[in-house]
């Protein structure tokens, strides 16, 4: 491929004490991709993410990150996570982590917060730029939140949700951000088939209606082997494969660290 | 240096009885995560109930050890009698409600028993007689440390061993640290919770007692308030160790003492407690988590 | 079932006589040598423990139940006061006879009581600015005084040395009072909930310790006097027309600071600080600077209690150290929690019941403050939300296509 990666991670470690959370962990997303990050329990994916998410400074490697609308490559690692977010980035949470005394739409209009302007002044104020920016983020929210499906429960409070509504609500607020890319972590977990397939389809929408790039986290084989163009798979910290889901499935080295863990698509 | 080696004396007395009070705020706090502002009280009525007795058995005309002995024990009981009921009035309701909410319910009952003693004893200060005696032994080092603060210093030492070794072997021990560990998990194996907390209570309040006899016989007179200020300075002493450790809790509570001490020897008594203040602002700042204490960083 | 309940209460009323024994039944004369046997004291401990316990068992029982059946519905209860405040046909007369009364107050009663409102108010703008920090934004706080002593000494100092005015120390007493929160706040800020209550503990009792030894700046414990009242246009005043002046500044102040501060709370910042009060490790992954917006709700909240320092200062005429010791601190966190933590309706009547009840209370003397210390647990485990119990007014949807 001639194009650049739009993330680039080279080398990521991350040491904790004497264990190695992240060995030299190498991954790419290039625009448009859904990509899968699998691996058994305890392989140091959600560390991964928080290394590239800025929760936690690496000890080492790069992460690079190329934003579609300016090419220009830069380096990201050790930047703070509100840092990474207003880059571009934005995540969402295994165990969900919502706002639960707002609303859902008060949860969608946060994830604007990094993309206004108002402060203090403004604020009380409200002169008519600030009241303008007001407006339009309530619309803005509002438009996410349909996108997503959740418009029903736009007033209500997100710790009365659904569970299957709570995990897409976590992904309608990181939508909110404006991101080049979306990493979600374990999207699918604890829902049923039907969400599931709710799920896959809003993935493939957002990448193919915003342009949003996906890195995901998954448990389910299914919802991974049939989202992905391309898959990384960890154990112990290390990468032990990458490739196309047809490649995965027959990867002997996969199969191996899955050993007791069945893989079928 | 022999006056260095007075101010260290000085210095590991004073840290003696902070970790005395320490111990309480640290327990509660590593078993409910609750400051339990009132902690202080319950030091201040050990204390006066230990005058109230001495005064009683002095008139009786009892020998000074017995009485010494007598009132600390019934300090002990009632002190501990204390603590449990605070616990079960003022914070077993709360123990889901947001911290704050417990806290101001502290606030709440430590204002209520100074004022309880305040109007059923006095607000003067009361004289709290010497108990301990000058042993004839110590006669050659009196110049450098008095009988009253070898007490002071072996009973802190005793208590704590006894402490460590109760929290480190017996039952009730290792039911106290599952449960500072994981409140839900450690009901779900039968752990007895709620006995759980009151034990800590209850210990940290005995531990108090000892603490509030020791230092009034020391100091000489009791009021109403000396639990706040003594409250506040242990305090600091547990945070300064790492709050939720016990070692953490001595070694804070001698630091302190020790700072007190050197500082108010070597430069200026003034700014006494602006220094113990400050040292903690620093520590905190520098090593969040206290000497001892983990930093416990969040799981995402 | 009664027999039980009867047991009940009659083991805790033991219990109760046993515990209260030697403070409430001896009292000790060292003086003269003499024991008293305050045996009715006794009796009143046990009738009144039997009784109490009874009531707060049943009190217990019934807010168990109350959990239950909005866990059963799904829905939370809706509260009286917040069913009030919604419902515009009583807002409006409300509002309509609170101004009334606050109008005529200082010309129907007495200096003194003018005076009392003047404090109670004070404690309004203390109280609305340390919920931006406490109430909204979630950072326990236990050394607000120390800002309010800011402004305070701000006032009393410029004007002894330089001879400066109210109206321009107002300004430059909260300007210094939000320096120093954002002075104190660059380090402890990355602390977290207790942790951050003790260091803020520990800053306010430097500040007023510095101000008590160090004479040479700042008088020491005798604090400064004479600081004169607010002016007005070089107009000579006596003190009657100067308190009732300060009176109508107060509301004036009150008035800025209930616009101000709800103004914020329904704002991009505002909802920041609520978020991070929610879930602070979500916030920064949403974008937010952690410290930036800590550190914003910090300062403002010593912003005004450098504005409320400025005016006690030029209120009372005399300041010392003593006005800002940790019960301050304390107090003025009472006023946010007994009156709804987060409301600012909720604040304002806490800070008039913390201020008015005392004073009105004087009959119950000095069981005033034991009754304090009660009323602070018995709400907290009865009552949590405070007086006003509201839920924050939230941002609806309306389709407007």
């Amino acid at each position: 491929m001639d194009m650049e990666p739009i993330l680039d991670v080279k080398q990521l470690t991350m040491k904790f004490g004497g264990l190695r959370a992240l060995d030299k962990v190498d991954l790419d997303v290039y625009q448009g991709q859904i990509v899968a990050l699998i691996g058994p329990n305890g392989a140091g994916k959600t560390t991964f993410f928080n290394c590239i998410t800025g929760m936690y400074d690496p000890s080492g490697g790069d992460v690079l990150i190329s934003p579609p609308k300016n090419g220009r490559p830069q380096r990201i690692n050790g930047i703070k996570p509100n840092k990474v977010t207003e880059k571009g980035l934005a995540r969402t949470f295994q165990n969900i982590r919502l706002f639960h005394n707002m609303t859902v739409l008060e949860n969608v209009m946060i994830g604007c917060h990094c993309r206004m302007k108002a402060g203090i002044l403004g604020a009380v104020l409200r002169g008519a730029s600030t009241r303008r920016e007001e407006e339009a983020v309530i619309q803005k929210s509002y438009t996410i939140l349909k996108k997503i499906g959740l418009e029903k429960y736009v007033n209500d409070f997100a710790k009365n949700l659904p569970y299957g509504a709570q995990r897409r609500l976590e992904i309608a607020r990181a939508m909110a951000t404006d991101p080049f890319m979306l990493l979600l972590d374990e999207p699918a977990a604890g829902m049923n088939p039907q969400e599931t397939h709710e799920l896959d389809e809003l993935i493939i929408r957002i990448r193919d209606t915003e342009g949003i790039s996906i890195l995901l986290i998954e448990h389910d084989m299914k919802l991974v082997m049939s989202l992905s163009d391309r898959i990384f798979v960890m154990d112990y910290g290390k990468k032990i494969a990458q490739g196309t889901p047809e490649e995965i499935r027959k990867n002997p080295a996969v199969i191996k660290a899955y050993l007791g863990e069945e893989i079928d698509a | 240096m022999e006056y260095f080696f007075e101010l260290f004396l000085g210095g590991l007395t004073r840290g003696s009885i902070y970790a005395l009070i320490a111990l309480g705020y640290t327990m509660v706090y590593g078993i409910v995560q609750l400051i339990n502002f009132a902690h202080g009280e319950i030091y201040m009525i050990g204390a006066f109930t230990a005058l109230i007795v001495i005064s009683v058995l002095t008139m009786l005309g009892w020998n000074q050890i017995a009485i010494l002995l007598i009132a600390a024990g019934v300090a002990v009981v009632y002190s501990s009698a204390y603590g449990y009921t605070m616990e079960k009035i003022a914070y077993k309701p709360l123990r889901k409600a947001p911290r704050l909410s417990a806290l101001i319910s502290a606030i709440g009952m430590s204002l209520f028993l100074q004022n309880y003693v305040l109007l059923a004893q006095t607000s003067d200060f009361m004289p709290f007689p010497g108990l301990i005696p000058d042993f004839e032994f110590m006669e050659p080092y009196a110049h450098i440390i008095g009988s009253p603060e070898l007490v002071i210093l072996i009973t802190t030492a005793i208590v704590m061993v006894l402490l460590t070794i109760m929290i480190k072997f017996s039952k009730i021990g290792k039911a106290m640290r599952a449960t500072a560990q994981d409140r839900d998990m450690a009901m779900l194996v039968g752990v007895n919770v709620n006995w759980v907390i009151s034990v800590t209570f209850i210990i940290g309040s005995a531990t108090a007692a000892i603490g509030g006899v020791l230092i009034a016989s020391h100091i000489g007179q009791v009021n109403f308030y000396i639990g706040f200020i003594a409250g506040i300075k242990a305090f600091v002493a547990a945070v300064l160790g790492g709050i939720g450790s016990i070692p953490g809790a001595v070694l804070g509570s001698l630091v302190l003492g020790w700072t007190e001490s050197f500082f108010t020897g070597y430069i200026s008594s003034d700014y006494e407690d602006v220094f113990a203040f400050i040292f903690l602002v620093l520590i905190l700042i520098f090593r969040p988590a206290g000497i001892l204490g983990r930093s416990t960083a969040e799981k995402v | 079932m009664l027999v039980n309940e009867l047991k009940k209460s009659l083991f805790v009323s033991l219990w109760f006589m046993f515990l209260t024994f030697p403070i409430m039944v001896i009292q000790v004369n060292t003086v003269e040598n003499i024991i008293q046997w305050r045996w009715a004291n006794l009796f009143f401990v046990g009738v009144g423990s039997f009784v109490l316990s009874a009531l707060w068992r049943y009190l217990i029982r019934r807010k168990e139940q109350g959990i239950q059946e909005t866990e059963v519905d799904g829905v939370a209860r809706v509260t009286l006061s917040q069913r009030l405040l919604n419902n515009r046909r009583f807002t409006i007369p409300a509002l309509f006879v609170v101004s009334i009364l606050a109008l005529a107050f200082p010309f129907v009663f007495s200096l003194y009581q003018t005076n009392i409102m003047i404090t109670a108010m004070i404690y309004v703008l203390l109280g609305l600015g340390l919920n931006i920090v406490v109430g909204v934004a979630g950072l326990l706080d236990l050394g607000y005084a120390a800002f309010y002593c800011v402004g305070a000494y701000s006032y009393a100092l410029l004007n002894y040395h330089f001879g400066f005015g109210f109206w321009s120390v107002l300004g430059i007493g909260a300007g210094l009072a939000a320096l120093f929160g954002i002075i104190l706040g660059f380090p402890v800020l990355r602390l977290r909930g207790d942790y951050l209550a003790i260091v803020t503990l520990g800053f306010g009792e430097i500040i007023r310790l510095i101000m008590e030894n160090w004479n040479a700046f700042s008088f020491g414990p005798s604090g400064i006097a004479n600081i004169p009242r607010p002016g007005f246009f070089g107009v000579e005043m006596n003190i009657e027309q100067v308190t009732i002046y300060v009176y109508f500044l107060m509301i004036g102040m009150s008035l800025f600071t209930i616009f101000v501060v709800n103004r914020l709370q329904d704002s991009r910042i505002g909802r920041a600080w609520i978020a991070l009060r929610e879930d602070e490790v979500a916030c920064q992954a949403m974008g937010i600077d952690k410290r930036k917006t800590k550190l914003m709700a910090f300062a403002l909240g010593a912003t005004w209690a450098g504005f409320a320092g400025v005016i006690f200062a030029a209120k009372t005429t005399f300041i010392n150290p003593a006005s800002f010791t940790l019960w301050e601190s304390i107090n003025i966190l009472c006023v946010v929690v007994l009156g709804g933590m987060g409301s600012i309706v909720g604040v304002i009547v806490g800070a008039f019941v913390l201020i008015l009840l005392p004073e009105y209370l004087r009959f119950l003397s000095e069981y005033r403050i034991l009754a304090f210390g009660a009323v602070l647990v018995v709400m907290m485990v009865f009552r949590p939300g405070g007086i006003v119990e509201t839920v924050r007014r939230t941002y609806q949807y309306k389709e407007t296509a």
